[in-house]
């Protein structure tokens, strides 16, 4: 691509949630960075042999930025599904194989991201292999790229390794992820513990193993002052420990899938495994609540916590299945569902999926202003449609969302000003 | 199920128990029929009760006992169910240490499945079982106070008979130590207690429950001896219960363990004997009643 190739978005709704611009307008790309912006810009409708791209009064946003994937299948896919969904940058988890645990692995995620059209960053392991043990190389690894240190769908559990972690993480300003879930008290579990568990005859996580892990960590912030991060909050009792660690003043942030927002655990009814998930679907009161959370803030991210499985891994019995869903390419119809409710602002759902999650991970974007890299997603918010995982980008098929009625649809999705996918 | 769906299955049940105890020919409703009894967790009065059934009624029974401890069971769960369904059998009954497991073949196969106990889910022919083992002894089911003791939390019996014991209008509790008991059972439609005198004061019916060590990980009681000493079935804590009070268990008893052999062994009062002999009756109607319909269908 031409260094100085000009795109101009036309007849744009331009939304930017980090200035609180939302207004009918222009926006030009130069390269791989926006140039301008705003309602005044080709008013008079010359542009000055640019392309032109007519929006059609669609909204035009900073391109979607993704904390929590798993690179389950082939970089190539997952970076496909991405960009069908509106995602620009994601955040890719350390379970890989081999775990992301050494500089040279950081490396070589990087490199099989360079081609693949969206941005991707390696989040590293915190500990050696996920072995919850020993500690990486956080320096060496964060000078290698790493945006952020976690043991992924592990929980890093000893209060001594995770007190060093904190204590070592703070002196490089690293962020550290934790999956919140005690594994002591979640040992069997393979759904959330309740009426429904017991119904069904499967053994439950209690929602406590959640809280009970953040309010351990939250005492280790606030003696080390290293920058936490709860990957998935997804009951009641945690969003409130948060809420209040903030109002105290910790460096505490926090996210949530949109599964957690949409679903309860009656989605498991009838053994559904696609609707297994780590940590499990809760109850309706943990729902609303996760929901109250997003709109006061409280919640910082949504990320899609895309995690791909083949059929053969789900077609199982239930406490035999792998657990995880995809989502890369339904996380904006379904975070819509909030907006069109009227249960969250449109700005403030957007916000975290844009310019939160770049400031937590410490990376340019996420912002429509000039400068700014050029990755945008322009979307129909009220297109109506019907999920088809058929129809999906990515190889696996594991949505817990098939079926459903969405409205909200990706039209056209920009990274660096360059178009990397396009509704047919 | 319905309470008149259960009705009728226990109508059923009754009459092949009078038949076969009366010495009467048996009329053989599965002939050319085949029945599979796949079970994927060791067992040996279930599966024996299924297959005699199955072979008093004529049909062609096959038992397969597959190991649970491949990590591949679940994969060998769905390809066992199509390679069994290519054999075209009428009827597949299964046993399998997952829950949900009957589902998911049923989902799988043509032919009617019966469920012989999945995870720690659901055991429904033991239910009804001891429906009609209670209602031969009571005469009636309406109405009477049942006892279920012990380890609930892990009994797919004890789910079993609330659910089936409630349709039929009995008054069901359950009796066991706190951390044996499931999160939310009251909500199943049980009064719940964990002394066990109070839990069988005035009780028609007391129903014990094997305390089951292999699916225990960690301790659940402190010891066999403490479990005993507050939750052993024994005369002294029976004598809270009405004087005719039955005693039932599903087998495989640990003596010393949940019951004490004196009560046991004590002819009059338990009637775990007779469920064995019920469980063939109640097992045959149920493979009468799936059968009966697919010979509707064929002479189409």
């Amino acid at each position: 691509m031409a260094a100085d190739r000009r795109v101009v978005y036309m007849n744009a709704r331009l939304i930017d949630p980090s200035s609180g611009r939302d207004e009918r307008g222009a926006l030009l790309t130069v390269g791989g960075k926006i140039w301008d912006l705003g309602a005044a810009l080709f008013a008079d409708g010359i542009t000055d042999g640019s392309e032109v791209v007519d929006c059609k009064g669609m909204c035009l946003t900073p391109g979607f930025i993704d904390m929590q994937v798993f690179l389950g299948e082939s970089v190539g896919t997952t970076a496909r599904a991405a960009a069908a969904g509106g995602v620009t940058t994601i955040a890719t988890m350390p379970n890989m194989n081999p775990v992301v645990d050494r500089a040279s692995l950081v490396d070589y995620v990087e490199r099989l991201a360079q081609d693949s059209g969206v941005r991707i960053h390696p989040i590293a392991a915190a500990t050696k292999d996920l072995g919850g043990e020993e500690m990486t190389e956080i320096g060496l690894l964060r000078q290698a790229g790493a945006l952020a240190f976690t043991d992924g769908r592990k929980a890093i559990a000893d209060s001594q390794v995770m007190r060093r972690i904190l204590t070592y993480a703070r002196a490089h300003d690293a962020l550290v992820i934790q999956h919140a879930e005690d594994p002591m008290l979640a040992r069997e579990g393979v759904m959330n513990e309740g009426e429904m568990a017991t119904r069904l005859g499967l053994p439950g996580i209690p929602a406590i193993a959640e809280v009970i892990m953040i309010e351990r960590d939250l005492r280790l912030v606030e003696l080390t002052g290293c920058r936490y991060h709860v990957g998935l909050v997804t009951t009641a009792a945690a969003v409130d420990a948060i809420r209040q660690a903030k109002a105290a003043g910790l460096p505490v942030t926090c996210g949530t899938a949109p599964h957690y927002f949409a679903l309860n655990e009656l989605a498991v009814a009838e053994y559904r495994t696609f609707a297994r998930t780590s940590p499990p679907l809760r109850t309706e009161e943990d729902r609303r609540a996760v929901v109250e959370g997003l709109a006061d803030g409280t919640i910082d991210v949504i990320v899609s916590s895309h995690d791909p499985h083949d059929v053969e891994s789900k077609r199982l019995p239930f406490d035999l299945a792998a657990s995880g869903v995809i989502g890369l390419e339904t996380i904006l119809p379904i975070m819509l569902e909030l907006h069109h409710g009227g249960h969250v602002p449109l700005a403030r759902l957007l916000t975290a999926l844009t310019s939160r999650p770049a400031q937590i991970l410490g990376i340019p974007g996420g912002k429509l202003a000039k400068g700014e890299p050029a990755d945008l997603a322009l979307f129909d918010p009220d297109r109506p449609w019907r999920v088809d995982p058929e129809q999906f980008r990515s190889k696996a098929k594991n949505s817990p969302f098939e079926g459903r009625p969405v409205q909200g649809r990706i039209v056209r999705t920009i990274v660096g000003g360059r178009t990397v996918y396009q509704a047919g | 199920m319905k309470p008149q769906e259960i009705a009728a299955l226990l109508d059923l049940g009754d009459s092949y128990l009078e038949r076969y105890r009366g010495g009467k020919k048996i009329k053989k409703v599965l002939k050319n029929r085949t029945q599979i009894n796949l079970f994927f967790e060791e067992s040996t009065r279930t599966s024996t009760s299924f297959e005699l059934a199955g072979k008093r009624l004529g049909a062609d029974v096959i038992n397969m006992v597959t190991s649970t401890s491949s990590i591949k069971k679940g994969e060998t769960l769905i390809d066992t169910a199509m390679t069994l369904n290519a054999m075209r059998p009428s009827v597949l009954v299964i046993r399998h240490g997952s829950s949900g497991a009957a589902a998911l073949l049923a989902q799988k196969v043509n032919c009617a499945v019966i469920n012989a106990g999945d995870g720690r889910h659901e055991h429904p022919t033991q239910a009804l079982l001891d429906a009609l083992t209670i209602r031969r002894r009571k005469g009636r089911i309406q109405g009477l106070t049942v006892a279920i003791c012990g380890d609930i939390l892990h009994s797919r019996v004890a789910r079993s008979n609330i659910h089936l014991l409630n349709a039929m209008g009995a008054r069901v509790r359950v009796v066991a130590p706190p951390t044996l008991l499931p999160v939310a059972v009251d909500r199943l439609g049980v009064d719940v207690f964990h002394d066990m005198r109070s839990g069988l004061a005035g009780a028609d019916i007391v129903m014990m429950l094997r305390l089951q060590t292999e699916r225990m990980k960690g301790a659940f009681v402190p010891s066999t001896r403490e479990y005993f000493h507050f939750y052993g079935l024994d005369a002294d804590k029976l004598a809270m219960a009405k004087p005719d009070a039955m005693i039932m268990h599903p087998g495989p008893m640990n003596r010393g363990v949940e019951i004490d052999t004196e009560v046991a062994d004590d002819i009059d009062r338990s009637a775990i004997r007779e469920q064995v002999e019920t469980g063939v009756a109640i097992r045959m109607a149920c493979l009468d009643a799936l059968c009966r319909d697919l010979d509707a269908e064929e002479d189409d």
